[in-house]
């Protein structure tokens, strides 16, 4: 059973914002298009899935769902996690009818940004993120890459 | 009017459906007035909806098509198989149309004169009064059309008064339909009946039934497994839990969830009937392309399964009703020399058995060509000569089953359509079904499938391996070893392949460690093997534990792991956690690469076990004296807590699968204890049950045995050395006797039971004399053994007298089927009934025991069953024989 910290937040949409739920893999922050996430929750008790594609990590059961979990560092290319890295947290997001939840690191608020001030991908950007990344937006501190959810679950299978 | 469109769709395939069946039958009894009457409605139906719709394409064609059936109806054109074949292809016209209709939403351009210029020039051309044109055909029709307007044109009148609602709703629409402009100029026939036929459509049976969306069934379908899943997980909380605050209201929460989830799979089931509703049009074309005469039979079209299974064994069974049209049954001429009927017969029968839905597919025919199988099998290179010259019939006929393996001598336009019976059984497979065949040459083909009720829910053997829990469907396990650690069994290994020594054969192992890549966790002294079993090929898995078996809704695994062939799903388990669901087809087809144990058959092992060795169950009764039972004879192993036996009258019974069964001590001065569990050995023959009380249940050995027969011990039939140790064989009858008084009565031997009778039983194998011996006893039998066919010959001629020759097929010399054919010769023992009891159980087997003389085939392998079927076909035997002594 997963606990799910229920939240689901609801987008306000002005027409030229773009609210992103974002979350951190190893030190880089992302961002998910707010409309497109169902849930955030704690992972607990993943079932592993011998012999499947290395990006996923397993499966677990959310509310009487199965939903296939998929590891976010594999999926770009970053450093397994540690045990000392803490709880890790879900993101579930839909595609196609079937649920996905991308386990990343850490998540963070829902912020909104100017879609006018959205940046194309630097061309210097690794081709595998460069695949996934829909833009980037910047902010004092941090650069924020924007995941395109269908590209990221475009998984190849073994 | 897409919703519309839609409806009418749905609507109107369903009559094409039905006018394919009804077409057939017309043919075959040309006179029925109400199959024309049916027919003409169905056609005037579409006809009248079509030009209702502004669909003028269909409309023409159907017109055409309701001409001649018009012609049919009022006897001016008599019903022949050309007039019937123009109008199954006017028919096949409409269907394309519709497939367009449905694929585009408008009718697709196109000309169909010549089509209906056939249609006319049959209708006209052997009319007495040829018609100058359609048109004026018509309002004749209409004329007559009162007659038969009370039966209605439903889907007409029903569509008319839609139209008129949502119009009435809606924008202003032109109220009438639009007149069709390029179709012949017909007066619209659907607006004239309708006054009366509304008046006359039978409001209960419009309202018993509704039309649901597939989508929202399915929903709901997926609901209730969550909400099965759920109720599961609050069990297994409140079991660990123990408290009892909500104990009541859960268990009312189980039990409408139960009802609810049955309630859903009913809504899913449809009848069987709907998959071969096509297949009397296609046998019929058949029929009439080869020139063949084919009768299709069907029987239990009302078996009702779930749709989702239905979809999946709709093309398997057409492919297989076409092959016994097209190789099995033989040419009118060639049947008639072989002295059959010239017309030949496909029989579709399907029936429930045990959750199970059972499809048989039968063709009097010519039967598989097995030299011609043979001689594929070497040509393909599947098997050597010395391979195939040991393999048994059965096995040999299992290659069809094999990808590109097919022996029609020539393509046909039926055949060679790169859809063989791999296919078949691949598709049957993948829904966890199996199927099976027999053929005996000049007699026919039988296929025989067994698939699930519904593919939601499976019974599942729960396995660990390396800390990782797997499901395995039961259907595919045969039974579970313990190797390794204290046990007598142990995996062994040639070169790198791991092998187990299962009685008489070796089973090749699978490690489903290495096979999943698993990484080993801990060093595990015990080890399971679960024996699986795939088609003719069963194999050994090795596992660390195995858990219970679990009730699972299969949920399809995401896309995304798709790519895996091992898994066939995955599923939530009572406790929340999610688990793969093994698949034991795909494991099977990956070793058969290595080119393992493939083709082993399991009879063998039988027939081998039957012969040498014995498998015996060991345990200990009372101060730890050892005993045997033949394994074959024990329907399973329990434990029963002390607390839920309870005391009727003296007797000891506990509730065992929803039956009361009696438990019964192993000695009479047994004292039951007060609490703790018991170990009990269950013997079974179906409904009824008993169990055997005993103190430890030791282990399971085979070993060769000779036991010497000790008369007049109660409950044991002797004693024998196994496994160096000498024990006490036990004789079941007498235990079966002390929990039910009528266990052997089921025939009607015990009452007549003031003549002692005589029996000879005829085995070579010792093990198997021994067993059955008693079994004929109980029946108040007196009981002559031989060791083969000749040496009970020399008995009979010696003038023996028996009342009844129990005999074993497969002996050296004068086997079964030969003594059975001496006796039967002999005028003294033809009366004498003859059971055969036999390894070897195929239809044909069967068939040639009977054909030998033999009353009843008894199977040796049917452990749980075998003294039950013994029983009955002794008392049958002894009242046949007695009607037929007095009739002299």
């Amino acid at each position: 059973m997963q606990t799910a910290t229920s939240l689901k937040v609801r987008a306000s949409s002005p027409t030229d914002s773009l609210s992103l739920v974002t979350f951190s893999v190893t030190d880089q922050t992302f961002g998910i298009p707010v409309t497109e996430v169902q849930d955030v929750l704690i992972l607990e008790a993943i079932a592993n899935v011998p012999l499947g594609p290395k990006d996923v990590r397993g499966l677990i059961n959310l509310r009487g769902r199965i939903v296939t979990v998929i590891d976010v560092r594999a999926r770009l290319g970053l450093p397994p996690r540690t045990a000392a890295g803490g709880r890790a947290m879900g993101v579930t997001v839909e595609s196609e009818g079937e649920f996905y939840t991308l386990l990343v690191d850490a998540v963070g608020d829902v912020v909104q940004h100017d879609s006018a001030r959205r940046e194309a991908n630097p061309a210097t950007l690794d081709p595998l993120w460069r695949d996934i990344a829909d833009g980037i937006f910047t902010t004092n501190d941090t650069l924020l890459v924007v995941l395109n959810v269908a590209r990221l679950l475009a998984i190849r299978t073994r | 009017m897409d919703d519309l469109i839609g409806e009418f769709l749905t609507e109107t395939n369903e009559s094409l459906a039905q006018l394919d069946t009804e077409l057939v039958r017309l043919e075959q009894e040309p006179n029925n007035h109400e199959v024309l009457s049916s027919i003409f409605r169905l056609m005037h139906t579409i006809k009248g909806t079509c030009g209702f719709l502004g669909l003028p394409r269909l409309e023409a064609v159907a017109h055409a098509g309701e001409n001649i059936l018009g012609k049919f109806r009022d006897g001016e054109l008599a019903v022949t198989a050309d007039a019937v074949t123009l109008i199954l292809r006017c028919i096949d016209a409409i269907r394309d149309l519709l497939g367009a209709l449905e694929a585009t939403g408008h009718e697709p351009d196109g000309d169909d004169s010549s089509l209906i210029a056939a249609l006319n020039q049959m209708a006209n051309g052997e009319a007495a009064q040829a018609q100058p044109s359609p048109s004026t055909e018509v309002p004749n029709v209409a004329e007559t059309g009162p007659v038969f307007a009370d039966d209605g044109f439903p889907v007409a009148a029903e569509l008319l008064a839609e139209v008129e609602a949502a119009l009435a709703q809606g924008e202003a629409k032109p109220v009438v339909a639009p007149p069709p402009p390029p179709a012949p100029s017909v007066p619209n026939p659907a607006p004239q009946p309708r006054s009366s036929t509304e008046e006359s459509r039978d409001p209960a049976s419009a309202a018993a039934t509704i039309r649901v969306q597939v989508g929202v069934i399915e929903n709901l379908m997926t609901l209730i497994s969550e909400l099965v899943l759920t109720r599961n997980q609050l069990m297994q909380t409140q079991r660990v839990q123990g408290t009892s605050e909500f104990k009541v209201p859960l268990q009312r929460l189980s039990h409408i969830t139960s009802d609810l989830q049955e309630g859903v799979t009913k809504m899913r089931m449809q009848p069987i009937g709907n998959a071969w509703n096509k297949l009397p049009r296609i046998v019929r074309d058949l029929s009439v392309d080869s020139g063949k005469k084919i009768e299709l039979v069907t029987k239990g079209a009302d078996t009702e399964l779930d749709r989702q299974v239905l979809e999946m064994i709709k093309d398997p069974l057409t492919h297989m009703v076409r092959n016994a049209a097209d190789h099995g049954i033989e040419m009118p001429a060639q049947r008639r020399q072989s002295g059959k009927n010239e017309s030949g017969t496909i029989t579709l029968e399907a029936y429930h058995e045990g959750g199970h839905i059972v499809i048989r597919i039968s063709d009097d025919g010519k039967g598989l060509d097995l030299p011609r199988i043979r001689e594929k099998i070497l040509a393909k290179g599947l098997a050597s000569e010395s391979e195939l010259a040991a393999m048994s019939e059965q096995q040999v006929l299992h290659f069809i089953f094999r990808p590109g393996f097919s022996t029609a001598e020539q393509v046909t336009a039926v055949s060679g359509r790169g859809v063989g019976m791999d296919v078949v059984r691949t598709n049957i497979e993948r829904i966890g079904g199996t199927i099976e065949l027999s053929s005996v040459t000049g007699l026919g083909t039988t296929f025989l499938i067994k698939i699930p009720l519904t593919l939601a829910i499976v019974s599942a053997l729960i396995v660990e391996v390396c800390g990782e829990r797997f499901a395995l469907p039961q259907i595919h396990v045969m039974e579970l070893v313990r190797a390794g650690g204290r046990s007598s069994s142990r995996i062994e290994k040639v070169k790198e392949a791991a092998v187990l020594r299962l009685r008489d054969s070796l089973l090749p192992l699978v490690s489903l460690r290495d096979l999943l890549q698993l990484e080993k966790v801990s060093a595990n002294a015990d080890q399971f093997v679960v024996v699986t079993q795939v088609g003719a090929q069963s194999f050994g898995l090795i596992v660390d534990r195995v858990y219970d078996a679990e009730e699972i809704v299969v949920k399809p695994v995401a896309p995304i792991l798709r790519g895996t062939s091992y898994y066939a799903g995955n599923t939530i388990l009572g406790d929340g956690s999610v688990i793969m669901i093994l698949d034991a087809n795909g494991i099977a087809s990956t070793i058969s690469c290595g080119d393992l144990n493939d083709q082993r058959d399991t009879s063998n092992a039988v027939k081998d076990r039957a012969d040498t060795k014995a498998a015996f169950l060991l345990f200990s009764a009372k101060k730890r004296e050892r005993k045997a039972v033949p394994l074959e004879l024990v329907a399973r192993i329990e434990e029963i807590e002390v607390p839920s036996i309870e005391d009727i009258g003296g007797r000891r019974v506990v509730q065992y699968r929803d039956r009361l069964m009696p438990l019964v001590p192993f000695s009479n001065d047994y004292s039951w204890p007060e609490r703790g569990r018991l170990p009990v050995i269950v013997f079974s023959d179906g409904a009824r049950s008993m169990g055997l009380v005993v103190e430890h249940i030791i282990d399971v050995v085979d070993d060769r045995m000779s036991v010497e027969l000790k008369a007049g011990l109660n409950g044991l039939i002797g004693s024998a050395i196994i496994a160096g140790t000498a024990v006490d064989i036990i004789d079941v009858g007498y235990f079966l006797r002390q929990a039910y008084d009528d266990w052997f009565s089921g025939g009607k031997a015990a009452e007549q039971s003031t003549v002692e009778r005589q029996a000879l039983l005829v085995d070579d194998s010792a093990f198997f004399r021994n067993l059955v011996a008693p079994l004929l006893r109980a029946a108040q039998l007196r009981v002559t053994m031989a060791a083969d066919g000749a040496e009970a010959l020399r008995l009979l001629e010696a003038g023996e007298h028996f009342d009844l020759i129990v005999s074993d097929i497969e002996m050296p010399q004068v086997d079964g089927l030969a003594l059975a054919s001496e006796v039967k010769r002999d005028p003294r023992f033809q009366d004498t009934p003859m059971i055969a009891l036999s390894s070897h159980v195929s239809e044909a087997d069967k068939a040639a025991g009977r054909a030998a003389g033999f009353l009843h085939y008894i199977s040796k392998a049917d452990q749980a069953n075998l003294a039950a079927n013994l029983n009955v076909a002794v008392g049958e035997s002894i009242h046949q024989l007695d009607n037929s002594r007095r009739a002299l």
